[in-house]
């Protein structure tokens, strides 16, 4: 292989493995810039997996199946915005108790599943594009739930910056008082941000059981829901440095395979832990400069906020 | 008519105790509707669950090999949750305890003594320790989410012990599957009641529970991790050092997970393989928090979580239905428990939709 196809070969897998945490890491950024902490995405991705996968074996739909992950996510956050919104729960406690919950109960529903083949989503070129040197075979030749995350990432930086619903969204996370004084429903807005984010978290599921690993594993999500959220603050809550991360973890992910094609020996075990040692590192180099988080994170981050309180 | 929840003046004592005893009533009530949903008799699937695992000697001495672990991790947790310092890799300390113990007991082959154990024992609680010191060093030193990183170690801790069993501590005449060799009799943690599991392990989670009530309850210290998680302001003003907090929690919280792993792989295993825990690390943090984060509570509730497991794999010989739903109802519980926990503090009051009630006084 020349070197040229390798670099393809590496700028291909990177997008490939780097997807899933681009839809995650996105949904979790929407529902933080609204002041909520959802610990639940890893629960949640692993609900839109099996649902995905379902949905599709049952239908013989990937589309349907896709969709009913978005869906599914979403009601899954709903069990985290009713308890943390409504009820005012501890965020941190509740966020665990979903992830919890997820991972028991895809496990559950996901038995009949396991072993059940599914025809993997096929990749689709962009007419054009595909045939760009370099970029179009690393770029432009994905499935297209590759190309919806681009699309979400478009949607989401618009939205936050560029939209007038995107800046109540960040002033309710900023300063739920101010915004509730002004008189903008903060808990509604909460709600659909939560959902926003359960919805992205089961497509990033979804992603996994039907594209990137077409098959029904218990716990396949890997603890990919966690880099997600060290994502987000490594990302100093921005939305294209949420793209820039979720492609480096993607690398990582996939310099492994890399590394021993060739030739150099390293234990596989060992090349795993890669990914979360490296979310290690980068959660460090970013917190020590605790400026720039206090600059960046959303003023409310965490805290709950209810009118009649 | 709407709805509202309205803080109580004071808060509810009753429900303070009562509140792990709804969620317990709520995820019943939730497992009977799953089990007519799957076309069982619910109340056979209910005995069958919940009772018939603790209905003879060697059920009741399972029931507490099983809570041990739990009972050691989370006790450790609550010191931390108490103090607002999340550890969440309870699991990953827990192996490398195992690690840790289980390689003394490797290396030791051949050469044993009663020194064995103890040192095995010392090596488990130190190997979770210094897993759980690098959450709080990176914590105190960098500032970096505890959460993230405790939860990051336990998938290197996982794949470390991959690693071991897979490579170098693979058993040569283990017919290449990925297990060490079985621990040499000496090696092994005494087993208390001839016939059962039952082994030394389960007496260091008692004293473990005992220990950390006397921290919790009658030490300075423990008042003063209760100051630094309820009221950080008035920790930094009595000059309580919240650093101290992080660094004493993720010790001992550690270190207990080590001796949790310790006792798995020195007890009912008897070896290193590639699972130890079936995720008694983070059922844990649910009995932590079912526990009121309360040493007599966290005995209760790993009682009840280790009932939970037991129940699991009891629907699955007699009923023909898959463990994983203990999962589901572990889940369930904590949802239940934080929910009750709301009403401690809260009323619901049904009000008029016309006028709002005046706030009483």
């Amino acid at each position: 292989m020349s070197d040229y196809d390798t670099l393809i070969a590496i700028l291909y897998a990177t997008v490939r493995a780097g997807t899933p945490l681009v839809f995650a890491a996105l949904g979790e950024l929407v529902t933080e810039k609204a002041g909520v902490l959802n610990l639940g995405i890893e629960g949640m991705m692993l609900i839109g997996a099996v649902t995905g996968f379902a949905v599709t074996v049952v239908t013989g739909s990937p589309a349907l199946g896709v969709l009913a992950a978005a869906v599914a996510g979403a009601l899954a956050s709903l069990l985290h915005g009713f308890l943390t919104l409504t009820l005012r729960t501890n965020q941190v406690a509740t966020g665990l108790a979903l992830t919890l919950f997820g991972t028991g109960l895809s496990a559950f529903v996901g038995l009949a599943y396991i072993g059940t083949p599914i025809r993997a989503m096929q990749a689709v070129a962009v007419p054009g594009l595909a045939d760009l040197p370099l970029l179009g075979p690393a770029l432009f030749r994905h499935y297209p739930l590759v190309y919806l995350s681009w699309a979400l990432f478009a949607a989401v930086s618009v939205f936050l910056y560029r939209t007038r619903a995107g800046l109540i969204l960040r002033a309710v996370g900023e300063s739920p008082g101010a915004a509730h004084a002004i008189g903008y429903p903060v808990v509604g807005i909460r709600y659909l941000a939560v959902m926003f984010g359960g919805a992205t978290s089961g497509l990033g599921g979804a992603y996994l059981s039907l594209a990137y690993t077409p098959q029904w594993a218990e716990n396949m999500t890997a603890g990919r829901g966690w880099i997600a959220l060290a994502l987000v603050v490594f990302a100093t809550w921005r939305p294209a440095r949420v793209l820039l991360g979720a492609y480096l973890f993607g690398a990582i992910t996939i310099i492994g395979l890399h590394v021993e094609a060739r030739g150099i020996e390293i234990p596989s075990h060992l090349l795993a832990m890669l990914p979360y040692l490296a979310t290690i590192v980068v959660l460090v180099v970013i917190s020590r400069d605790a400026t720039q988080i206090r600059l960046h994170a959303p003023g409310s981050l965490g805290k709950p906020f209810h009118p009649d309180d | 008519m709407r709805v509202s929840i309205e803080p109580r003046g004071e808060p509810s004592r009753w429900l303070r105790y009562g509140s792990p005893l709804i969620a317990l009533g709520l995820t019943v009530v939730a497992a009977t509707v799953l089990f007519s949903a799957l076309g069982r008799n619910p109340l056979i699937a209910l005995e069958v669950f919940f009772l018939r695992p603790v209905a003879s000697l060697y059920g009741l001495s399972e029931l507490a090999v099983k809570a041990a672990p739990l009972a050691l991790c989370a006790i450790g947790l609550t010191i931390g949750f108490r103090g607002n310092v999340w550890n969440i890799g309870a699991e990953g300390q827990l192996t490398l305890g195992a690690i840790c113990g289980g390689g003394v007991a490797l290396a030791a082959a051949g050469h044993e003594g009663p020194w064995l154990i103890p040192l095995m024992v010392v090596a488990a609680g130190l190997g979770g320790m210094a897993w759980g010191a690098i959450p709080a060093f990176l914590k105190t030193r960098f500032n970096a989410n505890e959460i993230l990183t405790s939860l990051m170690l336990t998938y290197v801790a996982i794949q470390l012990l991959g690693y071991l069993v897979h490579g170098p501590w693979r058993d040569p005449e283990g017919f290449n599957f990925p297990q060490s060799r079985m621990f040499d009799d000496q090696a092994l943690l005494p087993v208390l009641i001839e016939g059962t599991r039952l082994h030394a392990g389960v007496l260091l989670a008692l004293i473990a529970v005992v220990a950390g009530w006397v921290l919790l309850q009658r030490t300075f210290i423990g008042f003063q991790i209760k100051v630094v998680g309820q009221a950080p302001f008035a920790a930094s003003y009595a000059g309580y050092s919240r650093n101290r907090v992080v660094w004493l929690s993720f010790l001992v919280s550690g270190g207990l997970a080590g001796l949790a792993g310790l006792g798995e792989v020195a007890g009912p295993i008897g070896q290193l393989t590639p699972t130890i825990s079936p995720g008694y690390g983070f059922a844990a943090i649910i009995v932590a928090f079912l526990g009121r984060l309360h040493a007599v509570g966290v005995l209760l509730a790993s009682l009840l979580m280790a009932l939970l497991y037991l129940g699991g794999e009891s629907l699955q010989m007699n009923l023909n239905l898959p463990p994983a739903i203990t999962g589901v109802f572990q889940g369930m519980l904590l949802f239940f428990v934080l929910a009750a926990d709301v009403f401690i503090r809260y009323r619901i009051r049904f009000l008029a939709s016309s006028a709002r009630a005046p706030a009483d006084v």
